[in-house]
């Protein structure tokens, strides 16, 4: 793998009207890495996600995606920044007046020239890819919780983005499909070595596809931890960090007994 | 391998042995080139279909999917037409690609449509049949509105209160300005228009009792029930539409509440309240805007002007215009929350209840005011 860092983040404070969520984070994703945020909830996870995509602009500081500086560029090098990433929100944000074959095609339609023949072709291939084959003239109101995430993904992935961010990717979602979806993660990095960020907070899927974590702290409102997750696991001294890879309540259990 | 037809960086075509035609892919064939050279290859190869192609894949160091989109459209193209395709040379990363897009199947199926729209009857008979199952659903819900009126009646303590006085204020306090200021502009048209006729007569003072009478009992209640479907029946619509979507009125539901109780009936009686009352300041807002026409135009006195509009006005007339004003805000809240809980789907559907909420509350309200219009001719 190479070692070229694709998304810089450069002392960035982040933040909504006076209070500060995040504070002086720098931290570097490389390219083809599959790389998670994670942290307690409310520690900021969702608000990194939406700095990193340019929905809100950091109070101050510098996130770079693939060499442009996304908080001072121009609309023109933003738009272009865009069509390298690609975004799985939460419950797959379909458009609800489209079938599912319409969402994934509309991104082809706008930014590429491919005949109408092509894209059909790609869009039945991106709907095998995330196994919803014959469910392209379903409206995303007629379909699960699960298809919509999957079909969403195949959204993100219209173009081939470089980079794609997952927002809590396996949240509602059954173990088997939550598998699967992981799965497909790996699979999609290895074949295509899309960079791959992603927020959550399973466990099971942050051994699973993680190459490298940061972790996020709601008090300090910075990184306390990044690496392996599972050398973090094993071998970390800090006590949130010890408490969250392995499961342990914050306070004493039920049954008065304290946990060290 | 002879002559050199088409030089592109991407792709070379060339003679092969025999009559095959060789097609050469170079570098990465990734979603932008792909994008770039389909076109062209397309447009050249629907020149010559019926040719044995292969195409050659030795100097491609990478391939996506858009790269295998490309092949088959060309394999698409060339077998439709009693050519034969082959692939060679292909690296092992190239043939993993392919191989887990499932290649050798794609293209077969046929390309996807959206369904065609069935034929007349069949649209006619779903119309039928929505439009009666609409009219179910709105008797169902006038029925549970209704009840939980009854029930609210009885139970005054059962009333949300604080809903109830905030949508007070939403639908009421915050609908004064625009009320007052549209039925101000209105008295002051409608003196100065009538003026132009009445001074040809002399009947100057009769701008007081045309503006007054009108607007008191027609004009005013109808204006304040127009903004008020604008203003709120939309809002009542895309609320609760949204709390659907949301699943907000499920969990209401599922937590034991009359989803009739606890939405609807604090907008009906919010409106029901409030809205008489803007009808009120609205007859206050419209005479001032003709005093100050027949004050400032036709040389009248403000007293003179005022005792005339007194004279005309009984308190009946006052007093009908605002009952009138609270059947149409009864009917406004009762439309604006149906649609609302008939929203299904996504946000377009949120948009057509918010419509159809404005449309449907002001047909109701001229409707209702012809039937007033005629039951107070018989009746008096």
């Amino acid at each position: 793998m190479s070692r070229e860092p694709v998304i810089k983040v450069r002392n960035m404070t982040a933040g909504y009207d006076e209070t500060v969520i995040l504070n002086n984070l720098s931290f570097d994703i490389y390219e083809g890495e599959i790389f998670v945020i994670l942290g307690g909830s409310g520690c900021g996870k969702s608000t990194l996600l939406k700095h990193l995509v340019g929905l809100i602009p950091p109070m101050s500081g510098n996130i770079i995606i693939d060499n442009d500086d996304i908080c001072s560029c121009n609309e023109e090098t933003f738009s272009n920044v865009l069509k390298k990433v690609g975004i799985l929100y939460q419950s797959g944000a379909l458009f609800g007046s489209m079938t599912l074959a319409e969402n994934i095609a509309l991104p082809m339609r706008e930014y590429t020239n491919l005949p109408e023949s092509a894209i059909q072709t790609l869009v039945k291939m991106k709907l095998s890819l995330v196994n919803l084959d014959g469910f392209e003239n379903h409206l995303p109101s007629e379909i699960s919780g699960g298809m919509k995430k999957r079909a969403g993904l195949a959204r993100a992935m219209a173009l081939n983005p470089k980079i794609l961010f997952f927002d809590e990717p396996s949240a509602g979602l059954d173990p088997i499909s939550s598998i699967d979806l992981d799965n497909l993660i790996l699979h999609l990095n290895k074949v295509l070595g899309t960079t791959m960020v992603i927020v959550t907070h399973e466990l099971d899927s942050i051994f699973t596809v993680a190459q490298r974590v940061i972790m996020l702290d709601k008090r300090t409102k910075g990184i306390i931890a990044d690496g392996d997750p599972k050398h973090l696991r094993d071998h970390s001294q800090n006590q949130f960090v010890k408490q969250f890879f392995n499961r342990l309540p914050s306070q004493k259990d039920m049954t008065g007994k304290e946990f060290t | 391998m002879k002559t050199k037809l088409t030089p592109n960086s991407h792709y070379s075509i060339k003679k092969g042995a025999g009559d095959t035609t060789v097609l050469q892919l170079n570098g990465r064939i990734d979603t932008e080139s792909s994008d770039k050279i389909i076109k062209g290859l397309i447009r050249t190869f629907k020149k010559r279909l019926n040719t044995k192609l292969i195409v050659d894949l030795k100097n491609v160091n990478y391939l996506d999917d858009y790269g295998a989109m490309l092949l088959v459209e060309i394999k698409k193209l060339i077998t439709a037409n009693n050519g034969s395709f082959t692939i060679e040379n292909a690296g092992d990363e190239v043939n993993e690609m392919l191989e887990s897009l499932n290649f050798s199947s794609l293209g077969r199926q046929d390309p996807f449509t959206r369904e065609r729209s069935p034929n007349i009857f069949i649209r006619l008979g779903d119309a039928a049949i929505s439009y009666f199952s609409d009219l179910k659903d709105m008797c169902i819900f006038i029925g549970s509105v209704c009840l939980a009126l009854l029930y609210t009646l009885r139970h005054p303590r059962s009333l949300r209160v604080n809903d109830t006085i905030d949508y007070m204020q939403k639908t009421g306090v915050d609908a004064l300005p625009i009320v007052g200021l549209i039925s101000f502009l209105l008295g002051l048209i409608m003196a100065f228009m009538s003026s132009v006729s009445l001074q040809q007569f002399g009947a100057n003072i009769y701008v007081a009792s045309l503006v007054s009478l009108s607007m008191v009992r027609e004009l005013g209640p109808i204006m304040t029930a127009i903004i008020v479907a604008g203003r709120s029946g939309s809002a009542f619509a895309a609320e609760i539409g949204t709390m659907k979507i949301n699943e907000e009125v499920d969990a209401l539901f599922t937590m034991g509440f009359d989803t009739s109780r606890f939405l609807v009936v604090p907008k009906v009686l919010a409106a029901v309240a409030v809205v008489p009352i803007l009808a009120l300041f609205s007859d206050i807002f419209a005479i001032t805007g003709g005093l100050i026409v027949g004050v400032g135009m036709l040389d009248l006195t403000a007293n003179a002007y005022l005792t005339q509009t007194f004279k005309t006005l009984t308190l009946f007339d006052v007093v009908w215009g605002a009952f009138k004003c609270g059947i149409f805000a009864f009917l406004i809240a009762l439309i604006g929350c149906l649609r609302g809980f008939q929203v299904k789907g996504g946000a377009a559907s949120v948009g057509q209840a918010t419509t159809s909420s404005v449309v449907s509350s002001i047909f109701l309200v001229i409707l209702s005011d012809s039937i007033f219009a005629v039951v107070l001719r018989y009746w008096s």
